[in-house]
């Protein structure tokens, strides 16, 4: 935590926010505000924007109206306070580098492209592996790693990325249940430590436990709260009871009738 | 074992250093090349011969006159095709990793229409005029095929065919056009289609120096924020590395590198000088910095080839002849790099294949002796045979193996077979090694006892150390199997005496018989 900055103030808000990818929306309206010191967890349907919200919050695709703000400033002035765990499958893994590699990446974004990086970022880099039981496999090439292995590899550039916010986008994904239990374990040791985590989650069954509040999304935010509020039958059937099919089909329509087509 | 694990860490922690310290010695090293290049460039003129005013006659002779740096045309040829190499060895390499080679490809033919024109410009090949319309060519075309992409539904790669061709064709004409001409001094011109490394001007070669020397310091002062980029460029945005900048930096000097690059190798080519060194390269190691420091140097070798037999076929267009050169290295490393190599594959598939016969023809000679209670000192080639259910002259064929190997001794002329110290050790250890996995797979894996012996017959050969340590613990370092065959101790492996076994001990070497 940022010193001289208010408790009150959110680590993440967004408000009206509405993205579209290739003039269709795939975000409406989206209010949010999620408070510091919580784990977050962004459950919906295939399709309904989980990952776009994110990528949207760290600037990766354009807004279509609205703000968003990280600890009560745009996220062009905290940057260095967000850390990002893409979904895995946005990487080609057969790339020529090791783990180690992979790690260091996680404080560029704080080291600036032009200074090396020192002892003390090897050394948190190490760290960070070790956390996530992956020193062993440090000079490893990344192809030669299971599919857990190359997901805690990912959280481990994270956690060198030392940030307050943390956006990770399926990290849950095609991993096996040991590396679940840890990536939980360490989900939960961040927490403790006062930062905020944001992730998204694809398995209901799992979701209940893991998380202390939710947002169920589906296009927009169907309901956000604590996990025993939002976390009800009515609640989920609305979130994935379909898509909102004539609110797509009317700002498809809009979209394309402004644009000439 | 926690003193293991530190020295383990120590070791690592020296190799990450160890590599960075690699990349920086190698960037010095570049740029100490760059200078004697300068240096060579410069030198006084000797004799001002063209190349392919052909002197001498036989090939040998030629190859001295063009290696000899003699005369000043062909220093000349050599410093620009090791600076062509060397520039786009190291930006091929970020094309290749990117998965970009269709847009480097793209981005060479796009630029013949802007070569056209900066020749047109004053009816002159002027460098500078050509380079500035080449380069804005050159973008204009990548930028169309991401202008096509985003607002239509057709992907990349038939926006690329499109640019490639319809830029291609229009150069052409122009070049023809050009031809046609009444007026100007039209000669070189038609060296932009195939290349023709001979006719590398002074002003063309210190062109390619300063694009170079550009190439080697972003590359090196901006390694890291390269490397990002090319890995997961949304994650290096996210970081505020300046990713967008970065990708439009190594854009223009790649377009660059193949402007400079098009006079000695050609528009139809001159792509695969980006491609070929940096796919050869990616064969042979896996990390990036290495990458680029092989695909430089290889960049460098095949131009260099490749202007050499074009000057021994007498002026023979250069493009070709460096691809060529360039293909050729890339067999080799298909067929011998130490990882992926084909040739590799099956020599290592071979040699494991000999290792297995050997080990197995070790434990059928002591399986014999351990029937016999371990009587007597030599083992018949018959009773291996018997014990194998093969020939005995299949057996005689292995025995000899393991003599060249040094792993036994044959006599009365292959009817007797002997162990030597280092054959019974690997007798014993691989006797061990099938008899501890039974033991596993009975003890822990609940397998039937009948079950196991096929598979022991296949996991004894791939057991490592740290494997059979970890099995000694796990079956609390047992020395009977499940079929009540004693297994062979650690003393009868390493062919010890007690003391020496307990002096081993003491070394740290964490057994415990």
């Amino acid at each position: 935590m940022k010193e001289g900055e208010l408790e009150s103030v959110p680590a993440l808000e967004t408000h009206d926010l509405s993205v579209a990818y290739h003039k269709k929306p795939v975000l409406y309206g989206v209010d949010l505000t999620i408070p510091k010191g919580q784990l977050v967890g962004i459950v919906g349907p295939n399709g309904a924007g989980k990952s776009t919200l994110i990528k949207a919050v760290m600037g990766l695709l354009p807004l279509r109206s609205g703000w968003v703000e990280v600890f009560g400033q745009p996220f062009k002035k905290t940057k260095t306070r967000v850390g990002y765990v893409p979904q895995r499958e946005s990487v080609d893994w057969d790339f020529p580098v090791n783990v180690m590699d992979v790690v260091m990446m996680g404080r560029y974004g704080k080291l600036g492209l032009f200074r090396r990086p020192k002892k003390k970022d090897r050394d948190i880099a190490r760290e960070c592996l070790d956390k996530v039981k992956m020193l062993p496999f440090a000079n490893r090439q990344i192809s030669n790693l299971s599919g857990g292995q190359q997901q805690r590899v990912f959280l481990a550039r994270a956690l060198a990325q030392e940030s307050d916010l943390y956006l990770m986008d399926e990290p849950f994904a095609g991993v096996d249940a040991a590396t679940e239990a840890a990536i939980i374990e360490l989900l939960k040791e961040l927490k403790e430590r006062g930062k905020t985590i944001l992730v998204v989650h694809h398995d209901l069954t799992t979701a209940r436990e893991y998380f202390d509040s939710m947002v169920l999304l589906n296009m927009r935010v169907v309901a956000f709260g604590p996990t025993e509020q939002v976390f009800t039958v009515e609640q989920l059937q609305k979130t994935y009871g379909g898509r909102l099919t004539l609110l797509s089909d009317v700002a498809g329509e809009t979209e394309r009738q402004l644009s000439g087509e | 074992m926690v003193c293991g694990v530190r020295e383990g860490e120590k070791i690592m922690h020296s190799s990450v250093i160890h590599s960075y310290t690699a990349w920086r010695n190698s960037s010095l090293a570049s740029i100490v090349l760059l200078a004697a290049l300068l240096w060579l460039a410069g030198g006084e003129v000797a004799q001002a011969a063209r190349i392919g005013d052909l002197g001498e006659v036989s090939a040998w002779q030629q190859a001295l006159r063009f290696f000899s740096f003699r005369d000043a045309g062909l220093r000349l040829v050599l410093v620009g095709c090791l600076l062509l190499g060397l520039n786009c060895g190291l930006l091929g390499g970020f094309v290749v990793v990117r998965r970009m080679a269709l847009v480097g490809d793209t981005l060479s033919h796009a630029v013949l229409p802007g070569i056209a024109l900066g020749f047109l410009w004053n009816m002159d090949k002027d460098p500078v005029a050509i380079m500035v319309g080449a380069t804005v060519f050159g973008l204009f075309g990548v930028t169309v095929v991401g202008w096509i992409t985003r607002t239509t539904l057709l992907k990349q790669d038939a926006a690329l065919g499109l640019v490639l061709s319809s830029f291609y064709a229009l150069g052409i004409c122009l070049v023809t056009m050009i031809q046609r001409l009444p007026t100007g001094n039209k000669s070189g011109i038609d060296k932009f289609m195939f290349g023709q490394a001979a006719a590398l001007g002074e002003n063309d070669i210190i062109l390619m120096l300063i694009t170079t020397v550009v190439t080697l310091v972003v590359v090196v002062v901006c390694y890291r924020g390269l490397l990002v980029l090319s890995f997961d460029r949304e994650f290096g945005q996210t970081t505020g590395l300046p990713m967008h900048a970065l990708h439009h930096v190594v854009m223009l000097l790649t377009a660059f590198a193949i402007v400079v690059a098009m006079q000695a190798v050609g528009v139809v080519l001159v792509s695969s000088m980006l491609i070929i060194p940096a796919a050869s390269a990616y064969l042979l190691t896996d990390r990036l910095h290495r990458l680029l420091i092989y695909a430089a140097v290889i960049g460098m070798g095949t131009a260099v080839l490749g202007a050499f037999f074009s000057f021994l076929g007498n002026n023979l267009p250069t493009g070709p002849f460096m691809v060529l050169a360039g293909t050729g290295v890339f067999v080799i490393c298909f067929l011998f790099s130490p990882r992926y190599g084909w040739w590799t594959r099956l020599w290592r598939l071979r040699s494991r294949r000999l290792r297995t016969e050997r080990e197995d023809t070790l434990k059928a000679m002591y399986r014999v002796l351990e029937n016999r209670e371990f009587h007597g000192e030599g083992v018949s080639a018959v009773d291996v045979a018997e014990y194998r259910k093969d020939t005995v002259e299949e057996i005689q064929r292995r025995v000899q193996n393991l003599v060249k190997t040094g792993l036994a001794t044959d006599s009365e002329e292959g009817q007797m077979i002997h162990f030597t110290p280092k054959g019974y050790q690997q007798a014993c250890m691989i006797v061990r090694n099938h008899r501890l996995w039974e033991l596993y797979l009975t003890n822990v894996a609940r397998y039937a006892a009948d079950h196991v012996h096929e598979d022991a017959e296949l996991v004894e050969h791939v057991l490592g150390e740290d494997t059979v340590r970890r099995l000694e613990r796990r079956l609390k370092f047992p020395n009977k199997d499940p079929h009540g065959k004693p297994i062979p101790s650690v003393r009868d492996m390493l062919g010890m005496t007690h003391e020496e076994e307990g002096a081993k001990m003491e070394g740290g070497y964490g057994y415990r018989p």
